[in-house]
């Protein structure tokens, strides 16, 4: 029998519909089809200025706006061959980490709620309300932050951030304690979870999976260890890995990662480097407001970043940098004008996807919502 | 950090292992290599991009064992028009390399790498969609993003921007 799940399918996490061939409950075969939410950003993207393309980036994964942000300006100050100063590498690992444990969240609370979990959820939420909060304080934003900007980042943190921060760093892995309490040894969910939706380590390889979809198979590779970006190396982490490959080794490894995560923010605030916050390079980072009204040379500057953008040199960079869902890339291709030839973005999503129908086939239907919960899909991202 | 020129001289990069792969294999498959902002390109021959990337994949020093991705840019209205981009990335020596081909604007067809990395398949077709490239040997090459009867291929430069009315 041939069964179309979704576009509208609460547990698809957006609108991703499959089609499903099945021998009873048994999934024989399965093929996603996408494209629902298909805006056109990458071809927006060639209409705008450099520093008008951050916006978009949010756009494109709303769970984890910053990485995207994180990325793209990385990918930009490659092209310019821009250094940036020690503060602003350090509020961008710290905000990246929050955005990790906010996507990781919502990741956890959705999971268990599709596979009928409610209490998880709700505890989840409690825990990612306080850390919109620390977004909306630092950005102005809850969601769609555009925080990061090319050269730096948008504004100095206020005064009590770092201290509000550090009070939920301190309150979060008692947090932690209390999802795995609900989760982990619970029998139930191992049931749902354990030996479901297998892929082996050499699949996921040769399928381009990445992220915890990856090292839930066995694979040790993160790209913030491996390939440090934005001063990654200066950070203490375990990477961790899981081993089976099933659902229940993803979980683990996300639920591990949130413990990491809140240990990086740690270190970030312990070692949070004074001076400026935006690399020193007028003729492409906007001057402080102070100075843009009492001097003559930020004026203009600011008045030619906005009206006429930056000019950046000839040249193509691929930029990688781990999202919570894995390897996201940005591939922008410069002419030498103001606005970007081509923007790619390479989606995590999109290959862990690719694995659905090797998790799925030879398992019962129910396991399906338990397979795609457990790559944390988000289809902002695969269709772009 | 300052910008330093693009190293394009093949003899200069040739020690690169995934470079000296490929010439061992067959000299004429590399076109051209270019060296910039640390990142290593080599523009590899149209017809031997399936084989290069398995050797690629399998090389004993060097694997190149994920395809991270794969995409397109369109150079309207000069030739070769098309450029198709693979990025291939060691997850042991922790490095990365671009590999491209370079196709003209009438009728672009090259071979698919979806018998190398299976992975290669959503990519393929998105790149089919967006930019009307064709992979023979492609398993299921139909549109991935736009609808099935969707006209034109937007991500080209000469896709007007309202669509075709």
């Amino acid at each position: 029998m041939i069964l179309n799940m979704g576009p509208q399918h609460p547990s698809t996490h957006g609108v991703l519909r499959l089609i499903l061939e099945i021998d009873g409950e048994t999934v024989v075969r399965m093929m996603p089809d996408i494209g629902f939410l298909h805006t056109g950003i990458e071809k927006t993207c060639e209409a705008k200025f450099y520093q008008q393309v951050v916006p978009l980036t949010d756009r494109i994964d709303y769970l984890c706006p910053m990485t995207n942000n994180l990325c793209y300006v990385l990918a930009v100050e490659k092209l310019l061959g821009l250094e940036l100063p020690p503060k602003a590498q350090w509020l961008r690992v710290m905000m990246n980490e929050l955005t990790r444990i906010n996507s990781h969240l919502v990741w956890l609370g959705t999971h268990a709620l599709d596979m009928g979990a409610m209490t998880v959820f709700l505890y989840c939420f409690r825990e990612r309300e306080d850390i919109l909060r620390l977004f909306e304080a630092v950005s102005g934003q809850r969601m769609m932050t555009s925080y990061f900007r090319v050269g730096g980042v948008a504004l100095e943190p206020p005064l009590d951030f770092f201290d509000r921060v550090r009070k939920f760093a301190n309150r979060f892995p008692s947090k932690v304690d209390e999802y795995e309490g609900l989760l982990t040894g619970n029998p139930i969910w191992m049931m749902r979870t354990k030996g479901v939706a297998k892929l082996s380590a050499e699949d996921a390889i040769a399928i381009g999976a990445s992220g915890p979809t990856l090292r839930g198979s066995g694979v040790d590779f993160d790209l913030r260890r491996d390939m440090p970006y934005t001063g990654y190396d200066n950070f203490k982490f375990i990477v961790p890995v899981g081993k089976d490959g099933d659902v229940f080794a993803r979980y683990m490894c996300r639920v591990a990662e949130l413990r990491e995560s809140i240990s990086i923010v740690s270190q970030a605030l312990d070692g949070m480097p004074s001076g400026p916050i935006k690399a020193n390079a007028p003729k492409v980072v906007l001057p402080d407001r102070e100075k843009m009204k009492t001097e003559m040379e930020a004026l203009i500057y600011h008045f030619k970043i906005i009206t006429e953008g930056f000019a950046v040199p000839e040249g193509e960079v691929y930029q990688a940098v781990e999202s919570p869902r894995g390897e996201m890339g940005y591939y922008i291709v410069s002419d030498g004008s103001a606005k970007p030839y081509r923007v790619h973005m390479r989606s995590a999503c999109l290959a862990n996807m690719q694995a659905l129908p090797k998790m799925c086939e030879g398992y019962l239907l129910a396991d399906v919502v338990a397979a795609i919960g457990s790559i944390d899909i988000v289809l902002g991202e695969i269709d772009r | 950090m300052e910008l330093v020129p693009a190293v394009t001289d093949l003899e200069q990069l040739k020690g690169h292992p995934a470079i000296a792969r490929l010439i061992s294999w067959n000299p004429k498959s590399v076109e051209g290599v270019k060296f910039d902002r640390d990142e290593m390109t080599i523009y590899v021959e149209r017809s031997a991009i399936r084989e290069a990337c398995a050797l690629l994949r399998t090389d004993t020093n060097c694997p190149f064992s994920y395809l991270s991705d794969v995409t397109c840019v369109d150079w309207y209205p000069s030739e070769p028009r098309f450029e198709v981009i693979y990025h291939l990335l060691s997850m042991v020596n922790k490095e990365r390399v671009r590999l491209k081909v370079r196709l003209s604007g009438e009728s672009p067809t090259l071979e698919s790498i979806t018998s190398v990395w299976p992975g290669a398949n959503y990519f393929e077709r998105e790149v089919f969609d967006l930019f009307g490239v064709r992979f023979s040997g492609h398993p299921y090459l139909r549109r991935l993003l736009m609808p099935e009867d969707w006209k034109g291929h937007p991500l080209r430069k000469d896709y007007p921007v309202e669509g075709y009315r």
